[in-house]
């Protein structure tokens, strides 16, 4: 009997929720702001979308705050990525989230191994952001059925840009020479891009910005890039930029710009949002190993 | 094998010749520095002086990004300003300056991290905590080297008095004013060398690079100037072979430094000729050894 009522009452309450939420924006949390970015192209006007790590922020040590808890507390969707580089984050989320559904949007995605972890950058290949992208649509449909045909309309234009995108990468990178197609960078955050697109990412660190290379990293990092004929090294936002600098100067390779790898700038900054991202990578990618 | 295992590193790569370098500038400004306070009974203010820099490097951080000026500058003023007013609490109050400086320390600890964790991104603090002995550029090497140069004049001009306060405050203070400008002065060299050291090794392992030799120095000897000149070689030694550490075992290059003066301070604690374990348990045997 108890359980009759409540499967009514619960019935009751979602035909109450769902026209309630068709006139609100609804709230949507997630950890990192290159999925907010994919939240908010897909949801257009419909979605409130909050990120935890903020622009230029390093999702490695990223703290939660109280007022972080609040946004997550008025959350109805929650989007992690779910690859592990929001680390104890994911689980403060879960934890902090109310009556929210909580949705990882790499599902489907296989990811690339690096040492015994996964590596989490995986938007870095243009064709990993399509999964994020249906994903994160799919999720958005079922926590506002209503709006269905705008997120379906949204996510395909969506698409279609990132399709361009893709060829737009893949043209300006078959301008670099095969031989001249590696390069060094802090982080190591750009398998999936290496592996899409054909460039060799070396990183004097592992996976994590929190590992400090020894003296016998940055020697193998320079005896490397000597002997490879590596043509540039490059900085990332979020790791030391003296160590890339000395190593640099030392090996004789070109310094690149900055390559952004899992967060996104503030409005004035090459990269607020992953097209943008992607877009100045290359950019910089052609100009520093480019004949 | 021992040239390729010793030497050939240091002439392979730049930025182990640079490390080099600078962790010897250091142990040269630094470890008299340690002798002195730990004679004075103050070895732990290296210590708290260490944290009151962060919020100071850490508001050079926020202002002009890694910038080596911004950074030394900010956690110069920052730890001159904590030792001054503890100083001045201790005169002023009933309280101890040890407790003064407790108190000081501990709150500019605490406004450091806000500052850091103020603007919303979460700046690495292990950039702060251990700094990075492999990225030195000229301009940070020649500001240690300057630091320390600075440091060892101030220090002759200071000497006296110095000792003198070491041994005998009373005395001093009965036939020379000198005592608090010294205090002063001294204060202002464990700051600047902190500082120096920070660039390199970071807040938390300078202060390894200045207390461990002198402790370790105290087991060989009671002479004071031989007690700073063992204390520059304990520091010397332990960047050198830190540095070959980190190079073939792979650890991270600060750390490993630290850890060697650690060991050297073990052996002394065992072995020492002044006060060591063993010389303790058999002194007749070591004497005629």
């Amino acid at each position: 009997m108890r359980r009759v009522v409540c499967v009514i009452a619960a019935m009751f309450a979602t035909i109450v929720a769902v026209p309630a939420h068709a006139r609100d924006k609804i709230n949507v949390a997630v950890s990192l702001t290159i999925l907010a970015d994919f939240a908010r192209n897909v949801g257009g006007d419909r979605v409130d979308v909050v990120s935890l790590v903020g622009p230029n922020g390093d999702a490695h040590s990223y703290v939660p705050s109280p007022a972080d808890a609040k946004k997550l507390a008025d959350a109805k969707l929650i989007i992690l990525d779910g690859l592990g580089l929001e680390g104890s984050t994911a689980r403060f989320m879960r934890a902090a989230a109310k009556d929210a559904k909580v949705v990882t949007a790499s599902d489907g995605i296989t990811p690339l191994r690096l040492g015994t972890q996964s590596d989490p950058h995986a938007w870095q290949s243009v064709a990993n952001a399509k999964t994020y992208v249906a994903n994160i649509r799919d999720a958005l449909i079922a926590a506002d059925p209503a709006g269905k045909s705008v997120f379906e309309a949204n996510a395909a234009d969506y698409l279609r840009r990132l399709d361009a995108l893709e060829a737009e990468v893949k043209a300006a990178i078959a301008s670099i020479p095969p031989d001249r197609r590696k390069l060094v960078t802090t982080h190591n955050a750009f398998g999936y891009f290496g592996t899409a697109y054909e460039v060799d990412f070396i990183a004097p660190h592992g996976v994590s910005t929190e590992a400090e290379p020894s003296a016998r990293d940055v020697a193998r990092i320079i005896a490397q890039i000597r002997a490879q004929k590596i043509p540039a090294v490059f900085l990332e936002n979020v790791t030391d930029p003296r160590l890339l600098e000395r190593i640099a100067q030392e090996s004789g390779a070109r310094i690149g710009g900055t390559l952004y790898s899992d967060a996104l700038t503030d409005a004035n900054g090459p990269a607020p949002t992953y097209i943008d991202m992607m877009r100045h990578n290359v950019k910089e990618l052609v100009t520093a190993l480019g004949g | 094998m021992p040239y390729d295992i010793l030497i050939s590193p240091f002439l392979e790569f730049d930025f182990m010749r640079r490390a080099l370098v600078a962790t010897l500038a250091l142990a040269l400004g630094a470890a008299p520095i340690g002798v002195i306070l730990m004679l004075r009974r103050m070895s732990l203010m290296g210590d708290a002086m260490a944290h009151a820099i962060l919020p100071g490097a850490a508001v050079g951080f926020l202002v002009a990004g890694l910038n080596l000026f911004a950074m030394s500058i900010g956690g110069l003023i920052a730890g001159l300003l904590v030792a001054l007013l503890a100083g001045a609490v201790a005169r002023a109050t009933e309280l101890k300056e040890d407790a003064s400086l407790a108190a000081c320390f501990l709150v500019s600890l605490a406004l450091g991290v806000t500052i850091v964790s103020a603007r919303g991104t979460n700046i690495d603090l292990l950039h702060f905590l251990f700094g990075n002995v492999l990225g030195l550029d000229a301009a940070t090497l020649v500001l240690i080297a300057a630091i320390s140069t600075l440091s060892l004049l101030i220090l002759a001009l200071i000497w006296r008095p110095l000792v003198l306060e070491c041994v005998d405050p009373g005395f001093l203070r009965s036939i020379s004013r000198a005592g608090a400008p010294v205090h002063i002065a001294f204060l202002g060299l464990v700051v600047l060398n902190l500082v120096g050291g920070f660039q390199a090794l970071g807040t938390l392992l300078a202060v390894g690079l200045m207390m461990l030799p002198a402790f370790t120095a105290r087991f060989w000897t009671r002479d004071i100037t031989a007690m700073i000149v063992a204390a520059v070689v304990v520091g010397a030694l332990a960047g050198y072979f830190g540095l070959l550490l980190s190079f073939h075992a792979g650890v991270a290059a600060g750390p490993a430094i630290i850890l060697v003066a650690g060991a050297l301070y073990l052996g002394s604690v065992l072995f020492g000729r002044v006060g060591g374990i063993l010389r303790q348990l058999f002194p007749k045997q070591h004497l005629e050894a």
